[in-house]
């Protein structure tokens, strides 16, 4: 079996497994669209929070800082014993090392909007919510959504070794691909997971784009 | 308008920018507030909005207290300009002045209606800049969007820090002007802090100099200039500035007040005999009650002396003339557009009161020339 070429290889487990392979690309999207939409939610937040109250600044990033320098497969590791395998674990290990790239640009694209328009506004009359959410998010938003873009890309990497703590994903093809030495199935899994990587990059740029006002277009 | 009363401003440090102010601006007025950096001029200005508010004393703007108002209200009650202009990159110039009309809840058609005026009164045409971003506009343009903004919703009263201070100089004379023909048609209350002297005597109706948060004077510039009640003012100011601003100097400094008159009656030998006397080519002819009646030239007397009994028929009508309360300025204008080289100054029942030639404008500028470069060097 193994004196096939490659491409036979792949062709051959491609027909056994496309419906297989179909599934993962799902899960692994799941995996992927599930942990960086909470970050996104979480992160931005916590970047606002912290661009408004500079004394949590040094905590909240430093915090996810820390997160981010703990090996993917370690982090993956700690959620065993917390919280058992399967899906949830891998959503929550893959949430917490989205988190960082989006506080941290949340927190720069607003601590970088001009003071000037700031002061200009609440000079207006604006209120702070009315500031935030009219002036500095729209403003901050191209910076927060490169904060996104890393994230997803990052998250679409780390993703395939959630599949070592039983959440499934393109990293099954590639666990059983090394155990097996079959390179056939580790590219099954590997590139699927390298053009999803910058599909939705791709995707995300266009929308960073479409979303981004006029006036803050170079 | 703007009522201060010992109004301080002491920071957790103990430092105080700002040392018990007193002051009142009426309604319509143009106070300029100047001084070198760090005198409190910008803290004062953003006192009266509360973008700093104040440790010590009462600012009332319109009567009202402003400690006691909702800070929101009172500030989109109030016109605000600032140096760095401050637009929304991210709104349209449209949307950028519509944005107190909107906070205050205009309705729509309303607010499209004033931004296509207020840009219509900047000088900018709706149709080309309405829809575009303040990136694709240049600085000075900018500024007068800045403008519009902070008349969007018709405040009495504007604030101005520095608005013009970062644009080139030509564009900034052209803003001040502009400026200046907008505030004679609104005549807004408006408090402008700046640090260029010639732009305060140029815009206000007043100037207030403050040095180390206190208020050394509040005068109009004329006085400023003529009677600085402070060491630290007279220089501030500059000696040098009244001859540049001559329409600082009233008229009564320039003219001579024993201009060579006659009266209409007399005889045309008379009148030449006179002007021998006097070293003069020119009479004034008044009536009885010193009142000018025209002008007698030694060319006219010459052609037609054989011809007529008294200076009376020849006399021309005397054109142009000045009031008592004109300025020197006016009366450099003017003289070239003279015919007889000298212009009669006449108070308001007509009476003549004195006379400008080119030789009394050209001695007291030249003095106060001198002065002043004495003045400079020592």
């Amino acid at each position: 079996m193994n004196r096939r070429s490659l491409w036979e290889q792949i062709v051959q487990q491609l027909e056994m497994r496309h419906a297989e392979l179909g599934m993962a690309v799902l899960q692994h999207i799941k995996l992927v669209a599930v942990s960086v939409g909470i970050a996104i939610v979480i992160g931005v937040t916590l970047g606002i929070a912290v661009s408004r109250f500079r004394r949590l600044e040094g905590p909240v990033i430093g915090t996810a800082g820390m997160l981010q320098t703990i090996p993917s497969l370690a982090l993956l590791g700690f959620m065993i014993p917390l919280f058992g395998i399967g899906e949830l674990p891998s959503i929550i290990a893959l949430f917490l090392y989205s988190l960082l790239p989006i506080i941290r640009n949340t927190h720069t694209g607003i601590v970088s909007v001009d003071k000037s328009v700031i002061e200009a506004a609440s000079g207006m009359g604006m209120t702070d919510t009315q500031i935030l959410f009219r002036i500095q998010l729209p403003i901050a938003f191209p910076v927060i959504m490169a904060g996104v873009r890393t994230s997803t890309v990052i998250n679409v990497g780390t993703a395939t070794l959630a599949a070592f703590i039983g959440a499934g994903g393109l990293g099954d093809f590639i666990f059983l691909g090394i155990s097996r030495s079959m390179d056939a199935l580790v590219l099954i899994g590997a590139v699927p997971a390298a053009l999803l990587a910058l599909l939705l990059d791709f995707v995300l740029g266009r929308l960073e784009r479409a979303v981004t006002p006029k006036g803050l277009k170079i | 308008m703007v009522v201060f009363d010992n109004v301080s401003k002491t920071y957790k440090n103990g430092f105080r920018s700002v040392k018990s102010l007193s002051f009142r601006v009426q309604r319509g007025e143009f106070l300029v507030l100047i001084g070198p950096s760090g005198c409190g001029k910008t803290t004062t200005l953003k006192m009266i909005n509360r973008l700093i508010p104040h440790t010590e004393g009462t600012i009332t703007v319109d009567g009202k207290d402003i400690a006691k108002q909702n800070v929101v209200e009172l500030r989109r009650n109030i016109g605000y300009v600032i140096q760095q202009i401050g637009l929304f990159p991210h709104y349209t110039i449209e949307e950028n002045i519509a944005l107190v009309p909107a906070l205050k809840g205009w309705d729509r058609k309303k607010i499209r209606q004033r931004v296509e005026e207020l840009l219509h009164l900047v000088g900018l045409d709706p149709a080309v800049f309405a829809r575009r971003y303040p990136k694709e506009l240049s600085g000075g343009q900018q500024q007068r969007v800045g403008v519009a903004r902070a008349m969007a919703a018709d405040p009495e009263l504007i604030l101005m820090d520095e608005p013009f201070g970062a644009l080139d100089p030509i564009t900034r004379e052209q803003l001040q002007d502009e400026f200046l023909r907008l505030q004679k048609e609104f005549r807004k209350t408006i408090i402008f802090v700046t640090h260029d002297m010639d732009e305060a005597i140029r815009m206000g109706d007043r100037i207030a100099i403050l040095k180390d948060g206190e208020l050394l004077q509040l005068d109009t510039p004329e006085r400023l200039l003529t009677n600085p009640v402070h060491g630290f003012v007279e220089q501030f100011i500059g000696k040098n500035r009244i001859f540049q601003n001559p329409e600082l100097l009233p008229v009564t400094e320039v003219m001579r007040s024993d201009p060579a008159t006659i009266s209409p009656h007399r005889s045309p030998e008379r009148a030449i005999s006179h002007m021998r006397q006097r070293h003069t080519d020119t009479l004034l002819c008044v009536d009885e009650q010193g009142r000018l009646l025209g002008i007698v030239s030694a060319y006219d007397l010459q052609g037609d002396a054989a011809r007529i009994q008294s200076v009376g028929e020849i006399m021309q009508p005397a054109d142009p003339i000045l009031p008592l309360e004109a300025t020197a300025r006016d009366a450099l204008v003017k003289i070239s557009e003279s015919r007889f080289g000298l212009i009669p100054v006449v108070d308001s029942q007509g009476k003549l009161t004195g006379v400008v030639t080119k030789g009394s404008l050209l001695t007291v500028l030249a003095g106060r020339w001198k002065e002043a470069e004495a003045g400079v060097g020592s």
